[in-house]
């Protein structure tokens, strides 16, 4: 049993290193010049903005990406309009924004929609900025949390199977009602921790969003693009107040992950 | 509303509008990207891919990618093994831990592992006297790469281990196998491709992280400069074709991964 006491040392040494340690000194670092440091790193009218942007970031985002990520996993893996060499190709695609560098995902709405380019002109002849504005972030952040609903329904879609769905709309009730009566209670659970993951990935993104908004402070700075300034600024004890915050967000998604996960494990 | 969704020019609209939205918002970037890396020809194209700072940067963002994914193929299959087999106090708790590198922003991940490690900070003064610098070299970004990446191999091997056969396992005791040989020719096979994959999803995260890195290295062109910082130097000096030519070869590499695994995994759901 010497062993098995060894190898649960390492775990925890590897935990308080790499994970713990970390938190702490978090913690610690936002209260290094008292609650007041804290508390006037925190109420800065840029950092007020820049939760606020992130904020609308996440809202805007979590919404799109729940309803049309539910959409498409249905889709995917219940059309019957779309061949199954069609489905296996746009199901691969799904998980391209993984493989994506946060970074290039910002250049690619640069690229396509940016002052210089056809679209980004046009858009701006119709008075609608999109880079260096709040619809490039949303854009970017949409782009780069895309394939987490798709890929927390697609399991529980294909698990429940399409039976009670067709014995439903047999008996003659109307798709939207087999939707919300049969195939919503099953998926629920799974949806819930795709919210979650969600908004944890919006919450956090910060290369896409910085190529993206250009970083103008009070205007497209979000929490995790002026902790980044405040660093470049040496001005680290207002960049450890914003992570706290962005931090204590976090662990409370976590949990909220925890609670999902179980829930989803009993339905 | 009823009347709507079953209409058939209703339901060729929305479905015709999903997919659309699907398209727009992963496929044109994508294709944007590709194109424009090459809209100046092929020549400009081998230009920015054979700029020395570039290339270094991408070998070099391998190289540490490389390291970080090895240490992360150890330290995971030690904790998913320990996490799943052994009941010990706080167990649970580790367990959820786990995640929190995916759910904390990753400049929040730079930034704790800037204070940890720098050079006010005791590991970083302790390292110092010893002559080894951390914060600014490539330590500290192998250091981010491990945190951002610390859950995939974890992650991918608990279920196989969950599933795995006890019984399996109890026969080769029986037979006389010591525990070690047990391990290796019993356990470790069965955990190997949750192992290769996570590993492989690891070290594609690692390719292409900017956060926790940008905040923790020098950025010394070079020297401490990896690929994404690269690209976004490139981006920010105005100059989107060279950031496009590196965008293209490193999201090559990660397409060829992602690939791969779902490959592997292909596989093993078809047996």
């Amino acid at each position: 049993m010497t062993i098995r006491r060894l190898w649960i040392t390492l775990t925890y040494i590897v935990f308080a290193l790499l994970l713990i340690a970390p938190l702490v000194k978090i913690f610690t670092g936002s209260w290094a010049e008292g609650w007041s440091g804290f508390i006037e790193g925190i109420t800065r009218k840029q950092s007020l903005h820049a939760l606020m942007m992130t904020g609308i970031i996440v809202v805007i985002v979590t919404a799109l990406n729940t309803v049309f990520g539910i959409m498409l996993a249905l889709y995917l893996v219940r059309a019957e309009w779309i061949g199954k060499r069609m489905k296996r190709l746009l199901n691969s695609i799904v998980d391209l924004p993984f493989a994506v560098s946060p970074v290039i995902g910002g250049l690619m709405i640069v690229l396509i929609l940016g002052p210089n380019t056809v679209l980004g002109a046009l858009f701006e002849d119709a008075g609608i900025k999109i880079v260096y504005a709040l619809p490039g972030m949303v854009l970017a952040t949409l782009f780069v949390t895309f394939p987490l609903m798709v890929r927390e329904v697609m399991p529980v879609l294909q698990e429940i199977g399409s039976q009670q769905e067709e014995a439903a709309s047999t008996l003659g009730a109307y798709s939207w009602y087999t939707f919300w009566k049969v195939t919503w209670p099953a998926i629920r659970w799974g949806v819930i921790y795709g919210v979650v993951l969600t908004v944890a990935r919006s919450l956090g993104e910060f290369g896409a969003v910085l190529v993206v908004s250009g970083n103008i402070m009070n205007k497209t700075q979000t929490a995790t693009t002026l902790v980044y300034q405040d660093v470049e600024n040496f001005n680290v004890v207002a960049a450890n107040g914003i992570a706290l915050v962005l931090a204590a967000f976090s662990v409370g998604l976590l949990l909220l992950m925890e609670w999902a996960k179980k829930r989803k494990e009993v339905h | 509303m009823n009347a709507m969704f079953r209409g058939r020019g209703w339901s060729f609209g929305f479905r015709s509008a999903i997919m659309l939205y699907f398209v727009i918002l992963i496929v044109l970037p994508i294709v944007g990207i590709y194109t424009q890396s090459f809209s100046l020809g092929w020549l400009p194209f081998w230009e920015s891919v054979s700029d020395p700072l570039a290339w270094k940067a991408v070998l070099l963002t391998v190289k540490l990618s490389v390291i970080a994914t090895v240490i992360n193929v150890f330290l995971g299959t030690m904790i998913g093994w320990v996490l799943i087999r052994y009941r010990f106090p706080g167990r649970r708790l580790l367990n959820s831990l786990v995640d929190l590198p995916f759910a904390l922003p990753t400049a929040v991940g730079g930034l704790m592992i800037l204070l940890l490690l720098g050079p006010g900070s005791l590991v970083g003064g302790l390292a110092g006297k010893m002559g080894i610098e951390i914060v600014f070299h490539e330590p500290a970004i192998v250091v981010a790469m491990l945190f951002v990446t610390f859950p995939f191999v974890i992650r991918a091997i608990q279920p196989l281990l969950e599933e795995l056969d006890k019984s399996e396992e109890e026969a080769a005791y029986m037979l006389g196998a010591s525990r070690a040989k047990t391990f290796f020719s019993v356990i470790f096979p069965s955990m190997l491709p949750g192992i290769l994959s996570g590993a492989m999803l690891a070290f594609s995260r690692a390719l292409a992280e900017f956060g926790a890195v940008v905040l923790v290295a020098g950025n010394i062109p070079g020297k401490t400069l990896i690929a994404s910082v690269y690209i976004f130097g490139e981006i920010e000096s105005d100059n989107p074709q060279g950031a496009a030519a590196i965008s293209v070869m490193l999201l090559t590499l990660s397409f060829i991964i992602l690939w791969t695994v779902n490959l592997i995994q292909a596989r093993r759901s078809g047996q």
